[in-house]
């Protein structure tokens, strides 16, 4: 008698939950229908971007009267490997990395969106690179994997802007424009780069985002994501020419602060410090537009600092953008979660945190004018004015290259403790077959 | 009194030399720990550019004046100035043209600036502050207002809750293995029954199992028994990775609790169950208290295994703590302040049980 | 008749002892559950429930053991008193290490049989062979150093004044989260790099500068990053060893030192012939301990040097692979290859044991 029960309730659920497939969840969320229900989620944010992200959910909560919690954690690649698989996963999870959503979508937990989206409206509200991006393929062929909530420009050159101004620098607008004022700047008596990668655990990553930016200099598209995707070799001549163009920063005598040992111990979020002590300490700093909330508290976008565009090497590749982005990807099927996700896939989800400044938007529907200020809008402007946007490639690679060989072995070689040659074989050796 | 007896008198040469080395290994041992202390006070922004104990009285340079540089002025190769000569690099470093003063090029060619220093005594650094304590206890959000006027906000942390949640899951997940390790030992160390070895076997092999591996398994089945998020969940998990340590360190005192102590209590036909209340567990006190304080640490200090089986919503202090840094780690004047809020009470713990660990509790019982 | 009335009275108690029993547990469960008040309160609580719930369990259950016959008393007993524990062992540790083995001859995702590959992989790749020497490393010099100074520090502390103040200072560190203690460590070990304008905010470069040396990127040193790191874990750990060896110093009766002394035995004489022999049995638990401890320890290089510049070690090795390459596969195998490390450690443990005998 129970089972009969339980069948009969089962399978008036599944016709419940049947025809909002071809309803829209999110109007219907908008109209109050899931008030008083709860989403959970996590992901990496804490602190100041927790804050915002909240903020940036506030709208959403209020409108729909759903309620989002979000944890964030800064053990996230662990506890969410734990939460998943011990199967106690949030409702929507949002990742740094691509490369880290594939190994679930590879298991099989993560929902195909095509199956429980508005599919054309995500479609219609995105370039179809990211569309690509979010595309991976799981055991049973290729899903949908989740949405792009946010995303990070990195080819970007900070500088002090006030002393820069001061001391009659000019913003280069080509390669050979940057390799005379660095000259300048050394002739000056200054090092010109701050540059760090010290990321504890993660530690190398930035060097990795440089090679990349090299690589997109340096040869064509095409090659760039053949090397993603493993079927260029890092042992080719292809990336050592990339990274022949990073020494000549790199590794020069009196370029970089501190020297190429500090590199290495230097944290990152540290190394731009020192731009900004008076004097400055030295003048440039390449990294994604995240790293002005680890500048000194006090100073004001564009009057203390500004950036430029990394100029291209050779005019052959064009103007080329790195990206970096948090996707969002969907583990529990409810109404109330794909109405979330149907909104994560609109710009409306991410203007909060657009307007306090550290998120661009890669939604269509999304506008200059919520900006915060001119310099984050000049950030959204490289990636639409950019000729080619390709992701990270480290976060596309698969985990034990994208955040392991590649990160370990480029810390070892910029380290000196490898040549160029051990490592690049070591990368190689570690791809997943 | 317990020393003295033993060393000879307070003031003999061996107890000094005692003392001066154990001090010698406390300073050191202390030395890191003060750095963060002192850094815990410090302005955020201090901390990346000075060494802490530069808030200590020391003499340094200070900045007296500064001279304009005739634009003239040659800049490539050794130039002079107040007769002294020498290449940009060096002007650059500081040189010392008379004892105690120092003539320092400011920033770049560019700049055509010398700054003087003289060598001052420098006090205390004024520049400490409260403020990273005031922020890492403050509850809800934070917001301040910058140089600028704008505002920033940050994530705060209950932290008095979170003490409340530590405690909740600490001293039941502290007490509870200490009791249940401490019937096991008993039953390893004077209870015949079969399997005895292999299960000893085992148990001493699980000490090496990481219990990252364990917490897959675990949660799922937390899931199923409706568990997750309580702390009962906490105190079960704890309690099961805390066992092996537990019950080899227990079994190893228990079992050297001389024979003779307890064959007159069997003897007098006493049953294990009294025997253990009535003796063991009150010889083994000092075995108890030292593995009370490690599995108190222990608990106190996680953070995986909360922030998978508690979840966000009983925070506890480490995911307090962990929560308000941020993503990279780059917070470290809140880090440090909080590492020492969060240390006060393990360090409690510490005093509290140390005056369990006295001499002759086994030997005044042989005699009586 | 009387023993008849007897039996009766007992099963009573224990029917009434049992209700009682059940009625706490399922009460203050359902209490804690639905409890919305103060939080003081609910703390209190819960502390109370679930330490005298444990209590409680052992008591009825001793209670029910003993109302047995003699014959089925002595095997039911220690089950009673090792039970629970070896539950608990089986749920969270026994099971987990079984499913551990079968996932380590499966692939990545844990779904394809992958045969020895893993284990393959455990013993050649040369991140696991660089892991291997760092281990030995750790194994030998950091339980080495820990368990030398931890003996040293007790012995001493045994007969100083001040006793308690030193064994509180360097007991400290164990205090210190760990999150704390890699900040510190950062603090000792900063470098900033060479060239104009740098100012060391690392302690150990600015002694080194201020005795006329040469600032070092010390994490970066081929081999001794390892010595710097194994340090870390000797500062974190000598508290843990001089408590359990200080506690053990404290069992020695007074009796025989005073012996010895009336001898005429010296200070080192009575350290290696009274001391050292009477605590041997905590000395190797504490060594036992530390060497696992060191096996297993992997947060120290993470957070310090993410196993870069030569200082990788075995479990920092199964971390990656568990969680950041997704490949449970790899992973288990990892971890089946340190439980089997250990049991060379564990040998003279096991020998100690098979002498012992117990009560009947």
């Amino acid at each position: 008698m129970r089972t009969t029960t339980k069948i009969i309730v089962a399978l008036i659920a599944i016709a419940l939950v049947a025809v909002p497939v071809f309803a829209d969840p999110l109007s219907d969320a908008m109209a109050g229908k899931y008030k008083g229900t709860t989403i959970s989620m996590a992901g990496p944010f804490t602190d100041n971007d927790a804050v915002k992200f909240n903020a940036s959910m506030q709208a959403f909560m209020n409108r729909t009267g759903i309620k989002v919690e979000y944890e964030g954690s800064k053990e996230f690649e662990a506890s969410i490997a734990i939460r998943i698989d011990g199967g106690n996963p949030p409702d929507i999870v949002d990742f740094p990395q691509p490369g880290l959503l594939e190994n679930f979508v590879k298991k099989g937990k993560v929902i195909d969106l095509n199956k429980v989206l508005d599919m054309k409206k995500v479609k219609a509200n995105y370039i179809q690179s990211w569309l690509d991006m979010a595309t991976m393929t799981g055991p049973k062929g290729k899903i949908m994997a989740g949405v792009w909530g946010r995303v990070n420009a990195k080819s970007l050159v900070w500088y002090p802007k006030k002393e820069f101004d001061a001391a009659g620098y000019k913003v280069p607008k080509t390669w050979d424009e940057m390799l005379k004022l660095m000259a300048q700047i050394k002739k000056d008596g200054d090092t010109p780069w701050a540059i760090g990668i010290e990321s504890g655990a993660a530690t190398g990553w930035a060097a990795t985002d440089w090679i990349e930016e090299m690589m997109l200099r340096t040869t064509s598209l095409e090659n760039y994501d053949k090397w993603v995707t493993g079927k260029l070799k890092f042992d080719s001549p292809e990336v050592r020419k990339a990274i022949a163009a990073m020494e000549t920063i790199w590794f020069a005598d009196g370029m970089v602060y501190g020297g190429r040992k500090a590199i290495a111990t230097t944290s990152f979020g540290d190394a731009p410090k020192v731009m900004f002590d008076t004097p400055p300490k030295a003048w440039l700093h390449k990294q994604g537009n995240f790293i002005t909330s680890f500048f000194p508290n006090n100073l004001v976008a564009g009057v203390d600092y500004d950036f430029f565009y990394l100029p291209g090497l050779d005019p052959k590749y064009g103007k080329p953008a790195l990206v970096a982005g948090d996707i969002y990807a969907m583990f529990n099927d409810r109404p109330e979660v794909r109405a979330l996700m149907q909104y994560f896939a609109t710009g409306a989800s991410v203007e909060g945190w657009v307007r306090a400044g550290g998120a661009i938007s890669p939604h269509k529907d999304s506008r200059l004018e919520w900006y915060a200020n001119d310099v984050e809008r000049k950030v959204a402007e490289v990636i639409q004015n950019a000729t080619a946007v390709r992701f990270d490639g480290s976060d596309l690679m698969p985990g034990a290259v994208g955040a392991g060989s590649f990160w370990k072995e480029m810390t070892a070689y910029v380290s000196g403790s490898k040549t160029l040659d051990q490592a690049l074989k070591a990368i190689d050796a570690s791809w997943p077959k | 009194m317990k020393a003295i007896r033993q060393g000879g008198g307070p003031g003999t040469a061996a107890t000094v030399l005692v003392t001066v080395i154990l001090a010698f290994i406390a300073l050191a041992w202390t030395l890191p720990s003060f750095g963060v202390l002192v850094t815990s006070f410090r302005d955020s922004k201090d901390i990346f550019t000075s060494g802490w104990w530069t808030v200590f009285p020391h003499e340094a340079w200070m900045k007296t004046g500064e001279i304009a540089v005739d634009p003239s002025l040659d800049l490539d190769g050794e130039f002079e100035m107040e007769g002294s000569r020498a290449d940009f690099p060096t002007w650059r470093t500081g040189v010392e043209t008379k004892p105690g003063r120092l003539l320092k090029w400011y920033g770049n060619k560019r700049t055509r600036k010398v700054e003087i220093f003289e060598k001052r005594w420098k006090g205390f650094a004024a520049n400490l502050t409260l403020e990273n304590y005031a922020n890492v206890l403050a509850a809800g959000e934070i917001k301040y207002k910058d140089a600028n006027g704008d505002v920033i906000s940050r994530q705060g942390n209950n932290f008095a809750d979170a003490v409340l949640n530590s405690l909740a899951v600490a001293i039941p997940a502290t007490v509870i293995p200490i009791l249940i390790a401490a019937f096991a030992a008993y039953a390893f160390a004077w209870m015949e029954f079969p399997g005895r070895k292999i299960t000893f076997i085992i148990v001493v092999g699980l000490l090496v199992v990481p219990l990252q591996i364990a917490l897959i398994p675990v949660l799922r089945d937390f899931m199923k028994l409706n568990l997750n998020g309580t702390y009962l969940a906490m105190w079960l998990a704890h309690t099961g990775f805390g066992l092996p340590l537990a019950i080899y360190l227990l079994f190893n005192y228990i079992s050297q609790i001389p024979r003779e102590l307890l064959e007159s209590a069997f003897l007098d036909g006493a049953t294990p169950f009294v025997i253990f209340t009535r003796l063991i567990l009150r010889l083994s006190v000092p075995a108890l208290a030292s593995f009370a304080i490690f599995q108190f640490l222990w608990v106190w200090n996680d953070y995986l295994v909360a922030l998978i089986f508690l979840g966000d919503k009983n925070r506890v202090v480490t995911s307090a703590l962990a929560a308000m840094v941020g993503e990279k780690g780059q917070d470290w004047h809140l880090l440090t302040s909080g590492a020492f809020l969060s240390m006060i009470l393990p360090l409690a713990v510490f005093f509290a049980l140390q005056r369990f660990f006295v001499r002759g509790l086994m030997a005044g019982s042989v005699k009586g | 008749m009387n023993d008849g009335k007897n039996r009766a009275w007992t099963l009573a108690r224990l029917a009434l002892t049992l209700a009682l029993a059940v009625g706490f547990l399922w009460g203050g469960y359902a209490l804690l559950r639905s409890y919305q008040g103060s939080k003081l309160l609910l703390t209190l609580i819960a502390v109370c429930w679930g330490v005298g719930s444990v209590a409680l369990l052992y008591f009825v259950l001793n209670e029910a053991a003993e109302a047995l016959p003699r014959k089925a008393k002595a095997l039911v007993l220690p089950l009673v008193f090792a039970g629970p524990a070896l539950v608990l062992l089986f749920w969270f540790l026994v099971f987990p290490t079984l499913r551990t083995l079968v996932l380590s001859f499966m692939d990545a995702t844990g779904t394809g049989f992958a045969g020895l590959d893993n284990f393959k992989f455990a013993f050649t790749d040369p991140v696991m062979r660089e892991g291997f020497l760092n281990n030995l490393l750790w194994l030998v010099a950091g339980t080495g150093a820990t368990v030398g100074l931890g003996l040293l520090i007790a012995v001493l502390a045994d007969r100083s004044p001040f006793e308690n103040v030193f064994k509180a200072l360097i007991f400290m560190p164990m205090a210190i989260s760990f999150v704390g203690a890699s900040v510190i460590w950062k603090f000792m070990y900063a470098y900033k790099g060479e060239g104009t304008n740098v100012t060391d905010i690392g302690l150990l470069n600015a002694v080194v500068v201020a005795f006329g040396g040469q600032a070092q990127a010390w994490l970066l040193l081929p081999f001794w990053n390892n010595f710097l790191l194994i340090l870390i874990m000797v500062w974190l750990q000598t508290g843990y060893a001089m408590v359990i060896l200080s506690s053990a110093i404290k069992g020695i009766p007074s009796e025989l030192l005073e012996a010895a002394r009336v001898d005429g035995a010296n200070e080192i004489q009575i350290f290696s012939k009274v001391i050292v022999p009477s605590i041997v049995g905590s000395i190797v638990t504490v060594s036992t301990t530390i060497m696992i401890f060191s096996l297993k320890l992997f947060d120290i290089v993470r957070v310090m040097t993410g196993g870069n510049y030569g200082t990788n070690v075995i479990a920092n090795e199964f971390y990656m692979q568990q969680f950041t390459y997704g490949n449970s596969g790899r992973a288990s195998a990892i971890a089946i290859v340190l439980l089997l490390a250990i049991f060379p450690v564990l040998a003279y443990n096991l020998k100690q044991f098979s002498e012992r005998k117990a009560f009947r």
